[in-house]
């Protein structure tokens, strides 16, 4: 944050940082001010467009160009694996662009932009979170109305929700949606979670690091400050779980307390979702 | 004409009125029963309900007749927050000392009200439920709104008031869409019961079911009115519905109040030449 206000102070014009122009730049840093002032309400930016497709991480990317200096440095993942070719592209963009340094290692970055997955450690008060998110509007599956839907954000009016929730339990005896699980955040605004899966939603809640959420195809951003409570709904009698199969251990590395994802075939396995903690886990480095 | 008058009102609507459009100057002495039109016939504006009062006490029924279009739905609408007023006042007293002017509210302060002090039950079942959740779940929906977070709770409150208004409890989960007319009526019940408000706003509840099915809603609805000691509002073209529900009852006729009186004594000797047009009808 100290580089992004050395950055606002020292407007050097004559030098091109990143793909964005300066006054994009403070654009989408005003609605990021405005997205932390005013934790998980969903702030309308003016959506740029970028050298990749609206669907792709261009709210994530627009939000990393606007607030990265030239001391950060930058890790991007997709599914937790940095070398995924949407985060290979991403950060080439980012650092042919800025000529800021890369890491896969979290705790090495200053800035993680990631499409699904919070790095499973090393971030702490220094670091900057961006998410890359399809759908910002949390109530999008229950109304269709944009008026209606910005009443009920106003009014905290959540009912619509809790009953969507019930009607999965009645249906389904338990809570089955799984990424973009509703949260509320600082006992006031509902957010959509996505894109990231119930399992990292804990890490959400009081953490040190800042967490921005930029929905580029539909011109939102939002954000969970440091230190802020983040509460899955849920009812008092239904506990909020977490995503776990019993028995599953990562092939490679061994782990059974990361997030693991299914490599499907046919003799289907179970490896860890963020490959750099995996690779330091297998060298023992972590 | 007197206004209807009861001692310990829960609802009291004064001078109630809701005009469409801008009236000219003699607007009102151009509409009204004696004219014969509720439409200003300069500006074109319609006069839907005008100078419209009366007062309900718990346990009580008022009913609110008239033909299409003579305003009764307007001022249940107006009552409801469904719809702005353009004149009069709206009280309610939920307790001794706490009296609310319901036509003050901002929007939002309304809708608290539908939560848990005013309910309504439509005559279109999709203004009051949504059909694509279960009965169970329209229930929670008042509940929740209400701060409700126990899974268990909520599932207990619906059963039981499904049971209460004769919903087979085998169909609590199943979405209301797939409920016949008559069903559907007894969840909107359900779900108007759900906070226990002390005031209930019914728009023709019984129309469009069949005569059976019909007598055997209204049966319900009697007994809930009673049981639950409600202060309730009737409005409906249908005399049988206004006798059977009803202790008194106001006739409406072009936007205005043109005879209030005892239901029955409505129905053996009405005075307006309208109301007794009505009754003469009904008696048919």
């Amino acid at each position: 944050m100290t580089s992004l206000l050395n950055d606002l102070i020292d407007n050097n014009e004559s030098e091109q940082f990143g793909i964005l122009d300066e006054y994009s730049k403070r654009e989408i840093r005003r609605a990021v001010l405005t997205a932390v002032a005013v934790p998980g309400y969903q702030v309308p930016f003016g959506s740029r467009e970028m050298p990749v497709a609206r669907g792709w991480g261009s709210g994530g990317l627009q939000i990393t160009l606007a607030v990265i200096g030239h001391n950060d440095v930058i890790k991007v993942i997709d599914q937790g694996d940095d070398q995924g070719v949407n985060a290979v592209n991403l950060r080439r963009l980012i650092v042919q662009s800025t000529k800021v340094s890369e890491t896969t290692t979290a705790a090495k970055s200053s800035i993680v932009q990631s499409r699904h997955r919070i790095p499973e450690d090393g971030l702490d008060q220094r670091h900057i979170l961006v998410l890359q998110v399809p759908v910002p509007e949390p109530l999008r599956g229950v109304e269709r109305d944009m008026r209606e839907l910005a009443r009920m954000h106003a009014e905290a009016d959540y009912s619509k929700m809790w009953v969507s929730l019930y009607e999965d339990k009645v249906r389904n005896g338990v809570i089955t949606q799984t990424t973009g699980y509703p949260c509320l955040v600082n006992d006031r605004y509902v957010i959509a979670t996505t894109p990231i899966p119930r399992w990292d939603i804990p890490k959400l809640d009081h953490s040190p690091f800042l967490t921005l959420f930029g929905a580029g195809r539909e011109k939102r951003i939002y954000a969970v400050p440091p230190f802020t409570k983040v509460e899955p709904l849920t009812f008092e009698d239904v506990p909020f779980e977490v995503e776990k199969t019993e028995g599953a251990t990562c092939s490679q590395c061994g782990s059974n307390s990361s997030f693991l994802v299914e490599i499907p075939g046919a003799q289907s396995r179970w490896v860890c979702s963020d490959t750099d903690w995996c690779e330091r886990n297998l060298e023992g480095n972590l | 004409m007197t206004s209807v008058v009861s001692p310990e009102w829960v609802l009291k609507v004064e001078q109630l009125g809701k005009i469409f459009g801008s009236l000219s100057e003699n607007g009102l002495a151009l509409t009204g029963p004696d004219i014969g039109s509720s439409k200003d016939p300069v500006t074109g504006a319609i006069v839907a309900a005008w100078d419209v009062s009366f007062e309900v006490a718990a346990g009580e029924a008022l009913g609110v007749v008239g033909e299409s279009g003579s305003g009764k739905s307007t001022v249940m609408r107006c009552i409801a927050g469904d719809q702005s007023s353009s004149a009069g006042s709206v009280q309610i007293r939920t307790s001794p000392n706490e009296q609310i002017d319901v036509l003050s509210l901002t929007p939002s302060e309304r809708r608290q009200l539908r939560i848990d002090k005013i309910a309504v039950v439509y005559q279109d079942p999709a203004e009051g439920l949504d059909l694509n959740v279960t009965a169970g779940g329209n229930i929670a929906s008042p509940l929740t709104a209400a701060g409700w977070r126990n899974f268990s709770s909520i599932r207990s409150r619906a059963s039981e008031l499904l049971l209460r208004t004769e919903v087979p409890l085998n169909r609590m989960d199943d979405v209301v869409k797939s409920f016949s007319g008559g069903m559907k009526q007894r969840v909107q019940l359900a779900k108007a019961l759900a906070n226990r408000p002390p005031i209930v706003l019914l728009d023709e509840p019984t129309t469009g079911l069949d005569a059976s099915v019909a007598a055997g809603v209204l049966d319900l609805i009697r007994g809930l009115l009673e049981e639950f000691g409600l202060a309730a509002v009737v409005v409906s073209h249908d005399f049988s519905v206004i006798e059977m529900l009803t202790n008194r009852c106001i006739v409406m006729n072009h936007g205005r109040v043109v005879e209030s009186a005892l239901t029955d004594q409505l129905l053996e000797d009405p005075h307006h030449p309208y109301s007794q047009k009505l009754v003469s009808a009904a008696r048919a």
